[in-house]
């Protein structure tokens, strides 16, 4: 595979529910993004801003009633909405997996974790039973799980949160997948465990080179864990870029709100100031920016007409007409 | 896992009350049955004098208090009595009867199995559309079917019409009672089908839509095995307890159709019994269908216990 | 200009409410109940007016017309007596359906007035009724049923009898499940430390959700009941002849199932007939009071 041939490549996708005889509601709006090998590219936004949705389209787990309106979704080069369904599914596992936000439903409640770990290797890398269930507990081992081998044998409702996504962690890397998509992992877990997970991805995918797509609501951790990422806002992306730069000096109103509205321990003093207003009816899309109603800097052609990405500064892109304006010589 | 098995005792000693109280019941219910078995026994012998000395002699003419002490104590030495009809100890006629019941139950229960889980299926993974349109249409006119009546159809159909099998009887050798048993077996599990499909059908639709399934998926898992492994499993849980509950009700309405297809077993035992006024055969076969569902409830705790890693019934009440 | 708020993608569950939950649509939107509406209450019209609906007697004979087949004169035949099948039909609506409806009121009182009060007061009073339930229900429903009709005699009185002490098992299981969780609910505590006494509390509170499953159980229950009605006939325990019934209608021709299959088959399709109807408005009545609990 060439360098420049990114791992996954989504371009102008869009994700909706139709319904016969209603007008299509549409809850991801021409989304486009690359993962480069390695990299962890990160997706913040609210609730509603269609960032599962996305993720769950790239894993070919869509709820029923959603589904893709347009655009493409290539993984190695490779179009997954046009290859066989047969092949589609072989990538799960060994090439994509996903990690879900809540491990106690997640996991199988009537199956040992240790069986639940060892059952991706041995339907797809055809091991044994033994040798999937020894690859299970070294998982659980490099998760950092004690006493790995007696573990295996519990179940889903007797262990803790924390341990549960290790285990969820153990699943989805035990048969070294290239891309990971983690969907909010740590949002239903304690703030001290919180850390911990985050550390663990951050070291198995380092290790493994695992790309990561890491869907969360949490600034933090964002900040934590990915280099590159995007902010989504009524489900389209507003923003790109390098986490760092973006949070030192964002280009979209929104990621600024954002921002000032988060607590930041370096600046304990700082006043948090909310963004007023709630995100859009996805039924009824304005015609213009869909951040125009909350947005403090608006003017009255952002209520007609609709900003889309473009670059702003190298590798930084922002969905803003008035962006030049409004953050020229803004200091973080 | 044996751990979650240690209600099992106390269940049992549960059970022993309710024996009691069905066994009280039981011989009630039979003493106050209408008419002197006694006259029913001399039938054109009985003369005042005879039927007195009959009645001395089976015990009849003592205090009801004195006649349940008897009954007790002999059912602690497992002697149920002497049938007055056939003049053989009770316990030998329900033993021969009991196997026959307990095929045709088991019988039942298999076909009712073999004929649900792939139709509960089926319609589960295409909720709303034409053929879960068709099973649920199946369900709900199997309800409302006599059972009775089904027998006496499949007779028509299959016994009379095309003549595949026969109308009644019980054959001889094993693979003869399986060929005799399957229509009275088929027509218990068409009654009992409805009930399982229905649950069956609706736990499916629920795990099918759960989070675990999604997580299968993403690691590949889809198919044949998935239904296996992580959907059966979990859906079959509800209704297990859902089946246990209605062994009871087959148990009854065998007693029925071992009448209407003539079979050797324990309901034709029971109805025959009525009829003539046998106290001691009643009693006894009632005794051991009451047992019978009590031990099937125990059976069900079990395998639902089984089933379920988080269920721990010493802890909590009981499945039904 | 104002925003709604956007729609989560995951819907809410409601909490259970304490009065009856009411169902999002009309009732006249409801197939099944519309459905057993018209089924029950056509059933309902030919039972009380079946003496004009056919000339013929059902019980009289004509032993010169007997097992004749479907003809203009008679559409549905002769039973072996020379008696009108449809006529039979009909007039057996009356006794099915009439003894079917009375033979569920004294278990759904006494089952719902034991297991609400065991439920609710708990304790000894509670251990009680639970043994009872266990012991009774530890005899299969027609085994107790068959046994009581002999010991009691065929006639009417006795299948209520029979039934009456067999079934109220059911509702008394399901009342007391119904008012234990009702009892844990925040709004039963309220009303208790509000001042109610116990009596109403029960009454208003935990009384009209409790109910409403008492009676969703007792249409099927119905059924139920008809069932055994149909069966008890069908062994010669119940009705006692000439009075027309479909069960003994179909004892009756299950004689001539060689030559003359429709008696025994037509009688049979109208119990099922009954039992849809029942069954429809059952669900659509469970779909009326609860419907936060589809099944």
């Amino acid at each position: 595979m060439s360098e420049t041939t990114p791992l996954l490549s989504v371009r102008n996708l869009s994700l909706g529910v139709q319904r016969k005889g209603r007008p299509t509601t549409v809850i991801v709006d021409d989304v486009s993004f690359d993962v480069a090998e390695g990299e962890r590219f990160g997706i913040v936004g609210e609730s509603g801003s269609g960032k599962s949705l996305t993720l769950r389209a790239i894993a070919n787990l869509l709820p029923a009633g959603v589904s893709v309106l347009s655009g493409a979704i290539h993984y190695r080069g490779q179009d997954l909405q046009t290859m066989p369904a047969k092949s589609r599914r072989r990538l799960a596992g060994p090439e994509i997996a996903m990690i879900f936000q809540e491990p106690m439903t997640a996991l199988n409640p009537v199956m040992r974790v240790g069986d639940q770990i060892a059952e991706a290797p041995r339907r797809n890398l055809g091991l044994s039973k033994s040798a999937a269930m020894d690859l299970a507990i070294d998982m659980m081992r490099k998760t950092g799980i004690p006493d790995p081998a007696r573990r295996a044998r519990a179940y889903p409702h007797e262990l803790s949160g924390g341990l549960r996504q290790r285990i969820m962690i153990a699943m989805a890397l035990s048969c070294s997948p290239r891309l990971l998509l983690c969907d909010e992992p740590t949002t239903a877990l304690d703030v001290t465990v919180q850390l911990q997970v985050l550390r663990l991805l951050e070291q198995l995918c380092d290790d493994t080179e695992t790309a990561l797509v890491f869907v969360t609501h949490d600034l933090g951790v964002v900040n934590q864990t990915c280099r590159e990422l995007g902010v989504m806002y009524a489900g389209e992306i507003v923003e790109r870029g390098r986490v760092k730069d973006v949070f030192a000096d964002p280009r979209h109103p929104y990621t600024k709100g954002l921002l000032d509205s988060a607590p930041d321990f370096d600046q304990p003093d700082r006043e948090l100031v909310a963004i007023p207003g709630f995100p859009p009816n996805l039924a009824d899309r304005p015609d213009g920016c869909p951040f125009e109603p909350r947005c403090s800097f608006a003017v009255e052609h952002c209520r007609t007409d609709r900003p889309t990405l473009a670059s702003v500064l190298p590798g930084r892109e922002a969905a803003c007409f008035e962006t030049a304006r409004i953050f020229q010589g803004a200091t973080a | 896992m044996l751990h979650r098995l240690r209600f099992i005792p106390g269940r049992i000693l549960q059970a022993i009350p309710v024996a009691l109280g069905v066994s009280i019941l039981v011989f009630l219910m039979s003493h106050l049955l209408p008419g002197n078995p006694a006259v029913a026994i001399l039938g054109n012998h009985a003369t005042p004098a005879n039927v007195a000395a009959l009645s001395k002699h089976l015990g009849l003419d003592k205090p009801l208090w004195d006649q349940y002490w008897l009954f007790i104590s002999h059912l602690f030495q497992g002697d149920l009595g002497q049938s007055l009809t056939y003049q053989q100890p009770v316990v030998s006629l329900v033993f021969s009867a009991v196997p026959v019941t307990l095929t045709l139950v088991l019988y039942a229960l298999v076909l009712s199995l073999v004929i649900s889980v792939p139709l509960a299926g089926w319609a589960a993974t295409g909720p709303g559309r034409a053929r879960d349109l068709a099973v649920r249409a199946y369900t709900l006119i199997g309800q409302g079917m006599p059972q009775f009546w089904v027998g006496i159809m499949l007779i028509l159909l299959l016994a009379v019409r095309l003549q595949i099998f026969p109308v009644g009887g019980y054959g001889q050798g094993f693979t003869d009672h399986l060929y005799y048993l399957f229509l009275p077996a088929l027509t218990l599990a068409i009654s009992m089908c409805p009930t399982i499909i229905r649950s069956l059908r609706a736990s499916t639709i629920q795990v099918l839509g759960s989070e675990y399934i999604g997580t299968a998926r993403s690691k590949g898992i889809a198919g044949a095995s998935l239904f296996r492994v992580h959907v059966l499993r979990n859906a079959a849980i509800p209704t297990v307890s859902i089946v246990g509950v209605n062994l009871g009700y087959l148990v009854g309405g065998s007693l029925v159709i071992e009448h209407v297809f003539a079979i050797p077993g324990l309901g034709s035992l029971m109805i025959n019994a009525i009829f003539a006024r046998d106290f001691p055969t009643i009693q006894g076969v009632a005794l051991f269908v009451a047992l019978f569902v009590v031990i099937v409830g125990i059976v069900t705790d079990i395998v639902y216990t089984l089933l379920d890693p988080r269920v721990d019934l010493a802890n909590t009440e009981a499945v039904r | 200009m104002t925003t709604t708020p956007a729609p989560t993608l995951a819907p809410v569950k409601p909490a259970r409410r304490p009065a009856r939950a009411r169902s999002l649509r009309p009732w006249y939107r409801n197939g099944s109940l519309v459905a057993g509406m018209v089924i029950v209450g056509a059933l309902i019209l030919v039972a009380v007016f079946a003496p004009l609906l056919t000339s013929y007697s059902p019980t009289t004979q004509d032993l010169e017309a007997s097992l004749q087949g479907p003809s203009a004169a008679h559409w549905l035949g002769t039973d072996q007596f020379g008696r009108d099948v449809l006529t039979r039909l009909i007039w057996s609506t009356r006794v099915d359906l009439r003894i079917g409806f009375i033979a569920v009121l004294i278990p759904f009182v006494v089952g719902t007035i034991l297991g609400g009060l065991a439920g609710y007061f708990g304790g000894w009073l509670d251990t009680i009724v639970m043994r009872l339930v266990d012991i009774f229900f530890a005899f299969p429903f027609y085994v107790m049923v068959i046994v009581l009709v002999f010991v009691l005699g065929a006639g009417e009185t006795s299948i209520y009898l029979a039934i009456a002490t067999v079934s109220w098992v059911s509702y008394a299981k399901i009342v007391r499940g119904e008012v234990l969780v009702a009892k844990q609910q925040d709004y039963v505590m309220a009303a208790r430390l509000g001042g109610f006494s116990h009596l109403k509390v029960l009454a208003r509170h935990i009384g009209p959700n409790v109910l409403s499953q008492a009676i969703i159980y007792a249409m099927s229950d119905i059924v139920q009941d008809i069932m055994a009605i149909v069966t008890l006939g069908y062994l010669g325990l119940g009705i006692a002849p000439p009075t027309a019934e479909w069960g003994s209608m179909i004892a009756d021709g299950q004689q001539f199932i060689t030559t003359h299959w429709e008696q025994a088959t037509i009688p049979g399709l109208a119990v099922v007939v009954v039992s849809l109807g029942l069954s429809w408005l059952g669900d659509g009545l469970s779909d009326l009071l609860s419907p936060d609990r589809r099944k």
